[in-house]
């Protein structure tokens, strides 16, 4: 607490020693008169702290309100149209306008679900090691691993996948290479949002079902992640929403089609940031623009939807404290 | 734990009920299903640290025959020309515009956000609290390459004349000196990152500033401090660790951002003079790779880019570990 009283020292000449604590515990008249002056100086930088606080928190709403605002008055007008939900990009070259998104759609849904399929599992397995069952090492060694894995640039995860799928392996590119990256990306953030929830489990459960005599893997699968099933639920999703906009893997790995294409293990597949991806390129041309922003006004709102879903999940079946 | 960071700076924190979260304990009963289900467990646990291993594995063995051709030094030169007969190439440049960007990046995004945070948990509101903290977080949901064309195309017109102000007033420093380029310089794209990062900075220091024990705030205020001396002196202090490493996870994302910066840079032309101005052009090691993804086709080019990959994948290790290590000294301290 030293720092408050650096504006009233004892010494200070405007705060007499003897004035300020009077027996009574109460200051003075006299010194009430005056401190004046520094007691102002504290209320003036209280003012300007709250100030601040309020101005950064309007300065970090400026780009959030700018971009939602320019995405959605340049890319909502195509997301009327029918074709947009039903059609592909075939035959539509940069200068002419709309055609559909739904090749990318369906592409990225599916490109993700296989990420989640692998990414989900592997997850949990590992979420539910570090709570019910590591110790030691072992764990200490999981748990930082994942913490790097956590920063892993997606770059370099892009990179990882191309040295081992490609130049190693001899594959070619596809939409499965693209998801394996990804994987290495929504690993974490599953296991960080299922290691939370499994804490939350209250240890009552548990030892209620060791009384009963109950194996420790039923007890963790019909106790621990049946009580943290919501939640984990909201942290998959959340894991899809953020490995969904990822553009640096897809553009190393699986390169974009105009056409619909649903077999992830060969040739080009269509997602909607390899989309918007080609689109920027002409993004001069009216038409190439104004589907470019409405590829990712579509992106934004896939994202959302699964962040939305995530938290009221979270809302409703939060485990109970 | 943050749904933006996947990190949580309470993770080891005892439960509600005041015991320390479930460790391992003996009630495992050496029958089949309990062998095989813990077995699962600790295999995906190991899988995990295989993959972090591998790739780094991957990423030195393939970068090593690239490195052992190159007839330049690898970290000095600003040169980038592999392939062909005798390929030099050195990652100078890069690793200048990386560091300086997503430096520039963290001196704006972290005191904004830290304010941000302030203002969630001391300043705003009750019934401002929850849906402020639900509008940075949207920040987060953006997905980068939406950063991309939004700096690209709409921001970036706007930010011209700024530059051009700071060119004439400021530009006998060698930082700000003018250098032809608009648009997509260092310091842009330290801007455009800063947006980026400012939901994790804010995330991390919301969790802990929130966890200030009532008592030092209480404490502060009954001895007369004002608002902003009880967080200067109770709050901040007890956040400091807090707010470092998540300066830290922001710092690893701004590094290793690329599609964003992709779309961003203004590469520059082969042998262009060496200049310290922040005005300047130049790619970082995520924009470089991202830009020849379709050269990837003879395996000397590919080294190439594996190995500044490789330098890449080094600078987030070791930023998120400081992270990863200031965190785990408080928990220490907090227990």
């Amino acid at each position: 607490m030293s720092a408050i009283t650096d504006e009233r020292r004892p010494d200070d000449p405007s705060v007499p020693d003897d004035a300020s604590t009077p027996p009574g515990g109460r200051p003075g008249r006299d010194a009430l008169r005056q401190m004046g002056s520094p007691h102002r100086a504290r209320n003036v930088k209280d003012v300007i702290a709250r100030v601040v606080m309020w101005f950064c928190f309007f300065l970090a709403m400026v780009p959030l309100v700018w971009i939602l605002w320019t995405v959605i008055s340049k890319g909502a007008h195509l997301l009327g149209s029918m074709q947009w939900w039903t059609g592909n990009q075939r035959n539509i070259n940069s200068d002419d306008a709309g055609g559909g998104a739904r090749h990318a759609i369906e592409g990225t849904l599916q490109m993700v679900g296989m990420t989640a399929l692998i990414a989900v599992p592997i997850g949990i397995f590992t979420a539910v090691y570090l709570v019910e069952y590591g110790r030691g090492r072992l764990a200490k060694a999981i748990s930082f691993t994942v913490d790097i894995l956590s920063g892993v640039p997606s770059i370099v995860a892009a990179l990882f996948i191309y040295a081992v799928w490609v130049t190693t392996f001899g594959l070619s590119r596809s939409g499965f290479a693209a998801a394996l990256a990804l994987v290495l990306l929504m690993i974490p953030v599953v296991v960080r949002s299922t290691e939370e929830m499994l804490k939350l489990v209250p240890n009552e459960l548990r030892e209620a079902a060791y009384a009963l005599g109950v194996p420790k893997w039923v007890t963790v699968v019909k106790v621990v992640l049946r009580t943290a099933f919501s939640g984990i639920i909201t942290g998959v999703l959340l894991g899809i929403a953020r490995v969904m906009g990822e553009t640096a893997p897809l553009l190393i790995l699986a390169p974009y089609t105009k056409n619909f294409q649903r077999d992830l293990f060969n040739g080009n597949f269509p997602t909607l940031p390899m989309m918007i991806n080609q689109d920027r390129g002409d993004f001069a041309l009216a038409t190439a623009a104004e589907r470019m922003w409405a590829a990712a006004l579509t992106l934004i709102i896939l994202v959302l939807l699964l962040n939305i879903i995530g938290r009221v999940i979270a809302y409703f079946g939060s485990v109970k404290k | 734990m943050s749904s933006v960071t996947g990190v949580s700076a309470t993770d080891e924190l005892p439960g509600p009920d005041g015991r320390p979260p479930l460790s391992a304990d003996a009630a495992s009963t050496g029958r089949v299903g309990d062998r095989i289900f813990g077995g699962a467990a600790t295999l995906s646990g190991v899988v995990v640290i295989v993959l972090v291993s591998l790739i780094a594995v991957f990423l030195i063995v393939q970068a090593i025959p690239a490195l052992a051709d190159n007839s330049a030094n690898f970290f000095t030169s600003r040169e980038w020309a592999p392939g062909g007969e005798e390929p030099r190439f050195g990652i100078l440049e890069f690793l200048w515009t990386t560091v300086t960007a997503s430096t520039l990046a963290m001196l704006i995004s972290v005191p904004v956000g830290v304010g941000v945070a302030l203002f969630i948990t001391q300043y705003a509101p009750a019934w401002m609290r929850r849906p402020a903290a639900a509008l940075v977080d949207l920040l987060a949901a953006v997905p980068s390459i939406v950063y991309g064309l939004w700096g690209l195309i709409t921001f970036s017109p706007f930010f011209k004349p700024v530059q051009g102000f700071m060119e004439d007033r400021l530009g006998w420093f060698p930082l700000f000196s003018p250098t032809g380029i608009s648009g997509g310089t260092i310091f842009f794209i330290g801007i455009v990152l800063a947006i980026m990062v400012l939901p994790i900075v804010t995330a991390l220091s919301r969790e802990v500033f929130d966890q200030t024990p009532l008592a030092h705030k209480e404490g502060a205020l009954a001895l007369g401090a004002t608002k902003w001396e009880m967080i200067r002196t109770a709050v901040l202090p007890f956040g400091r660790p807090g707010v470092i490493s998540a300066s830290m996870l922001a710092l690893g994302r701004a590094l290793g951002e690329t599609i964003a910066v992709t779309f961003l840079v203004s590469a520059l032309a082969d042998g262009s003079p060496w200049t310290w101005s922040l005005f300047n052009g130049g790619e970082t090691f995520a924009s470089k790779i991202a830009n020849n993804a379709a050269e990837f086709s003879n395996p000397s080019k590919t080294g190439a880019y594996i190995a500044a990959g490789l330098v890449l994948f080094v600078l987030t290790f070791i930023v998120n570990s400081i992270a990863r290590v200031v965190i785990e000294r408080r928990k220490a301290f907090t227990e």
